[in-house]
């Protein structure tokens, strides 16, 4: 009986690991009516449960390493456990990623880690910029910049970073020379980076959001987001959009191809002081000055769970822990049933005097970096990190030979910027029929727009022995540009005279009879 | 409390020689890896632009005949050879690797209307319109290297004449006889000078003949009457017989599902038939823009390739409407014969400018010994292609070939006729009473009637 009971349990965990492989429900065949298609699709549909449960195999038998963990005995509670009691039970190896580091004159440090954990970059507010091997905690390179440096991001190796620094944002080397300095961001509050299309998003003190293509140079975007100035941004790693928090309590999100924000939601009654994304792309953790963490379901837009507390800082692991920290203590959040209900798991508090600016979570590893306001920080988290890595999709192992071979495979990757939307798997999908409804007023705005913006994009043939002067150009592309918005603007007439013969109907009916022999007669 | 966090040591996962690969862990999970739909979007279109950058399907041509080639045939033992005859009776042995003629089976007096091999590669036979069909003796493969000159002739075997002119021949997969086709079908034994049986059926005369892979007594002829006719040995009257609205040039069986056969059009289409059931034809695979004058299988019976009047040679898929590659050259000009190579990755095609030229099947294929890791990667690029190849941007590159103007323009011609066809058969339709006029499917349209 207990092996059948056991063995049923082995088989719903079987079911729920081939579910998360399979990325979806099955297509439904029964309404087809092709039956070649169907019997294709049928073969298909097989192909994808099989390989499901491969993958659900092997992530069971064949994985090298086990995830950490926590667990507290009797009465006790792990969120009183000190990082001192976890230091004692830990390899050495681990121990070492406890520390910190005491820089008190340069200002309020913010952290930036590269996609596979290894290196750190750590920016001072009064201009130290830092590069760190957090495996061999050697110190790469440091430059002292001079300037006010507000935010440091990495790019998509170790090999580049970018430093918003007073004036403009700097995009430097490994070995500290300075490769470009972007200005036409201005003076930038906080820089993100999109991995998958090699974006560089950043928003300035006059509350202007800025796309640019680190690759070639190109600016893909700049809005004005008429919202104020706000240095709450982050990218949310699941569909590559960017959320902003405003003062006003509300969250846009948005994506480089349009001026209007994809969504505004109002999260706060008061300004925002932070923001996190969870991994999966479903969660989002916002923090407001009324001292509430409210998580949000992405899907729905809805508010999941209130927490008290105030959040100067917010950030999720790859596991799904939240880390929230304020003045100097840090509490990190756990949803340990999987049913997104975050409850305390550790706390943290360190010397009264050290103001925490930001914590990042390190990839792969177990560790929190805690930036502060008197350098920086590392604390032991158990269960937070990813413990199997993918060697193709970041490697804290990697060789140079490697890194360059990845650097290439992902600029053949590169995502165009049009592929960044709310729901990043209706790519490949069919855009559902329009029902009969006839298109409202924006929309037809927008048609008309698009249509305009296409007709201006046109060039044309050069023509050669003198027949190309510029008027006759302007002239043509005033042609082309007329002759696109010529259907949109003959259905507003038609409309019109519509509404307008609509309206004379009415009026007949509203004259006063000694007036009526005055009304227009309908020709019978 | 229990502790565990996680550690890594570096002997692990690092590689202890520097002779020694380097290790290479695999996670899974979606969850590592965002956007994947968009990363295959773009890895699909890199694909299909590659796959067009690297497509030069035409390999060579083999000169030498000094008429129209109208008939090859395959040496099922030995895959590099192949053997045209052409309309002044030169029979030659080509090695497809070098491209030139190993040996010469002079004899044939008129044009060769039909060659065949026997079953293990010895015996070559061949028939013409001087009413005779002559055996050969095939050379030894092994023997004769790349290095013997290209004028052996050969003498042939035996030479039986017979009462009227011959317009096709075919070996039995399995067995020991030969069927022609001419004013009759004769079934001839090697040995005999004399047909041992005779099939006739209709008035008119048999232009091909093609025996079944799998069933080696059931063989299927077309007729100058615009028939298909599908014969058993073991019975002494033919089966069954389709007949069309138009003359059918050639039939290939499929070799994996040999129930099943195509017949290459007069008008332009190739029709795919279920042996049992003739009513109906299975597939219509259009795309010619004149009439198709041979087709042949690939031994995967996956695909097979056409060659028309109209110049060019093209592959389809075995359930495709329409054509997957169209290979076409200013030189070539009207394609009498095709051959699909026994290994599947080369078309060989006789045309009527005297030129045998060899094309491979698939046109974006890299040929020689491919490594495993270069493989799998080429086949990753097909699969992730094929998958979004209904998106306009990859639709787009994945289906554009350059067409010679007259057949783009023909084509374009054929395709606003039929257009015009249907929409003036839909307004008939419209116009009146519901259920008066029925449309035929396209499938049941060309054929006239099914007889036993």
């Amino acid at each position: 009986m207990t092996m059948g009971a056991t063995q049923e349990n082995g088989d719903d965990e079987m079911d729920q690991k081939v579910k998360k492989y399979l990325r979806g429900e099955a297509a439904n065949l029964e309404g087809l009516k092709d039956k070649k298609l169907k019997g294709q699709l049928a073969v298909r549909e097989e192909l994808y449960g099989k390989s499901a449960k491969a993958a659900a195999k092997i992530e069971k038998w064949l994985l090298p390493s086990e995830g950490g963990y926590l667990e507290a005995e009797g009465i006790e509670k792990t969120w009183r456990i000190k990082q001192e009691s976890i230091a004692r039970e830990v390899d050495i190896l681990s121990s070492r990623s406890q520390y910190d580091i005491v820089l008190p004159e340069l200002g309020p440090y913010t952290l930036d880690f590269t996609s596979n954990g290894r290196y750190m970059a750590a920016a001072g507010r009064k201009g130290h910029l830092a590069i760190i091997d957090m495996k061999t905690l050697n110190l790469i390179k440091e430059i002292q910049v001079r300037e006010t440096v507000r935010d440091v991001v990495y790019l998509h190796n170790e090999l580049f970073f970018a430093a918003a620094q007073k004036k403009y944002p700097y995009i430097y080397n490994r070995d500290g020379t300075e490769l470009h300095c972007l200005k036409e961001h201005g003076a930038v509050l906080r820089l993100q980076f999109l991995k998958n299309h090699f974006l560089l998003a950043s928003i300035n003190k006059f509350g202007q959001l800025h796309y640019q293509d680190v690759t070639m140079g190109e600016m893909v975007g700049n809005f004005r987001t008429g919202l104020g100035c706000t240095d709450v941004m982050q990218v949310n790693p699941f569909n590559g959009v960017v959320a902003l928090g405003h003062s006003s309590g509300t969250v846009t999100m948005w994506k480089p191809t349009s001026a209007a924000p994809l969504v505004k939601m109002l999260c706060h009654p008061g300004p925002l002081s932070s923001l996190a994304f969870h991994p999966n792309g479903h969660l989002m953790a916002t923090s407001g000055k009324e001292k509430k963490i409210k998580i949000w379901d992405l899907r729905k837009f809805e508010v999941i769970q209130t927490l008290p507390g105030n959040a100067k800082t917010l950030n999720f692991s790859q596991k799904g822990l939240l880390a929230a920290g304020t003045g100097s203590f840090i509490q990190i959040l756990a949803d340990f049933s999987g049913s997104q209900n975050y409850s305390r798991y550790m706390t943290h508090s360190m010397a009264k005097g050290y103001q925490v600016g930001k914590v990042l979570f390190r990839p792969y590893e177990d560790v929190l970096g805690i930036g502060h306001s008197m350098g920086w920080s590392s604390i032991l988290i158990p269960g937070s990190g990813e413990p199997n890595f993918d060697s193709w999709v970041a490697n804290p192992f990697e060789t140079s030979k490697q890194r360059r071979e990845k650097e290439v495979h992902s600029l053949l990757d590169k995502l165009p910027p049009e592929t960044i939307m709310l729901d990043p798997t209706k790519v490949g999908t069919v855009r559902a029929a329009r029902k009969k409804e006839k298109p409202t007023k924006e929309e037809r705005e927008a048609e008309m727009e698009a249509a305009v913006e296409a007709a201006r994009d046109t060039d044309f043939k050069k023509k050669t022995k003198g027949r190309n002067k510029p008027s006759k150009r302007a002239k043509k592309r005033k042609e082309i540009i007329d002759r696109a918005k010529r259907p949109f603007l003959e259905q507003r007439i038609e409309e019109q005279e519509m509404s307008r013969k609509k309206q004379k109907t009415n009026v007949e009916t509203e004259m006063p009879k000694s007036l009526q022999r005055f009304v227009r007669q309908k020709a019978t | 409390m229990k502790v565990k966090v996680i550690s890594r040591s570096t002997d692990e996962f690092t590689r202890e020689r520097s002779q020694d690969l380097q290790r290479v862990f695999r996670n899974f999970d979606p969850s590592l890896r965002t956007q994947e739909k968009a990363v295959e979007y773009v890895r699909a279109l890199n694909a299909a632009k590659l796959d067009k950058i690297f497509a030069r399907p035409f390999i060579g041509a083999m000169d030498g005949h000094r008429d129209s080639i109208k008939c090859m045939a395959k040496n099922p033992n030995y895959l590099k050879a192949i053997f045209s005859g052409s309309d002044d009776g030169d029979i030659r042995l080509w090695d497809l690797a070098s491209r030139r003629t190993v040996c010469r089976f002079p004899g044939q007096q008129g044009a060769v209307q039909g060659l065949t091999v026997s079953t293990d590669g010895s015996v070559l036979v061949s028939c013409g319109s001087d009413c005779t069909v002559r055996l050969w003796n095939v050379p030894d493969a092994n023997l004769a290297d790349l290095d013997s000159l290209s004028d052996n002739s050969a003498k042939p075997l035996a030479v039986y004449v017979w009462k009227n002119a011959f317009r096709a021949v075919d070996h039995q997969w399995d067995g020991e006889l030969f069927a022609t086709a001419g004013a009759q079908v004769d079934i001839w034994n090697h040995n005999r000078s004399q047909p041992v049986n005779t099939f006739d059926w209709g008035t008119d005369t048999t232009i091909s003949v093609r025996f079944n892979p799998g069933e080696p007594n059931v063989l299927a002829t077309s007729a100058n009457d615009r028939s298909i006719t599908l014969y058993d040995l073991r019975m002494s009257s033919p089966a069954r017989k389709v007949i069309m609205r138009t003359k059918t040039n050639s039939i290939a069986w499929n070799p994996m599902e040999p129930m099943n056969f195509t017949a290459a059009n007069e008008d332009c289409n190739c029709y795919s038939y279920d042996a049992r059931k003739l009513d109906e034809a299975k597939c219509v695979h259009k795309d010619h823009v004149s009439a198709v004058m041979d087709i042949d299988f690939s031994p995967t019976g996956r695909e097979f390739v056409t060659g028309s009047y109209d110049r060019t040679v093209r592959i389809f898929q075995y359930i495709g409407g329409h054509s997957q590659e169209v290979y076409h050259t200013k030189r070539m000009q009207r394609v009498f014969c095709v051959k699909y190579s026994c290994d599947g990755s080369y078309v060989i095609s006789g045309s009527d400018d005297t030129n045998l030229r060899l094309w491979k099947a698939k046109a974006s294929e890299q040929l020689g010994v491919v490594l495993p890791r270069e493989k799998k990667k080429q086949e990753y690029l097909e699969a992730v292609k094929n998958r979004y190849k209904h998106l306009p941007e990859v639709k787009r590159i994945v289906r554009h070939r350059h067409l010679p103007k007259p057949i783009y323009k023909a084509a374009n011609l054929r395709r606003t006729m039929i257009e015009a066809e249907r929409r003036k058969e839909q307004r008939r339709k419209a116009h009146s009473a519901p259920g008066s006029i029925v449309t035929e499917s396209i499938r049941k349209r060309r054929i006239i009637k099914e007889v036993e």
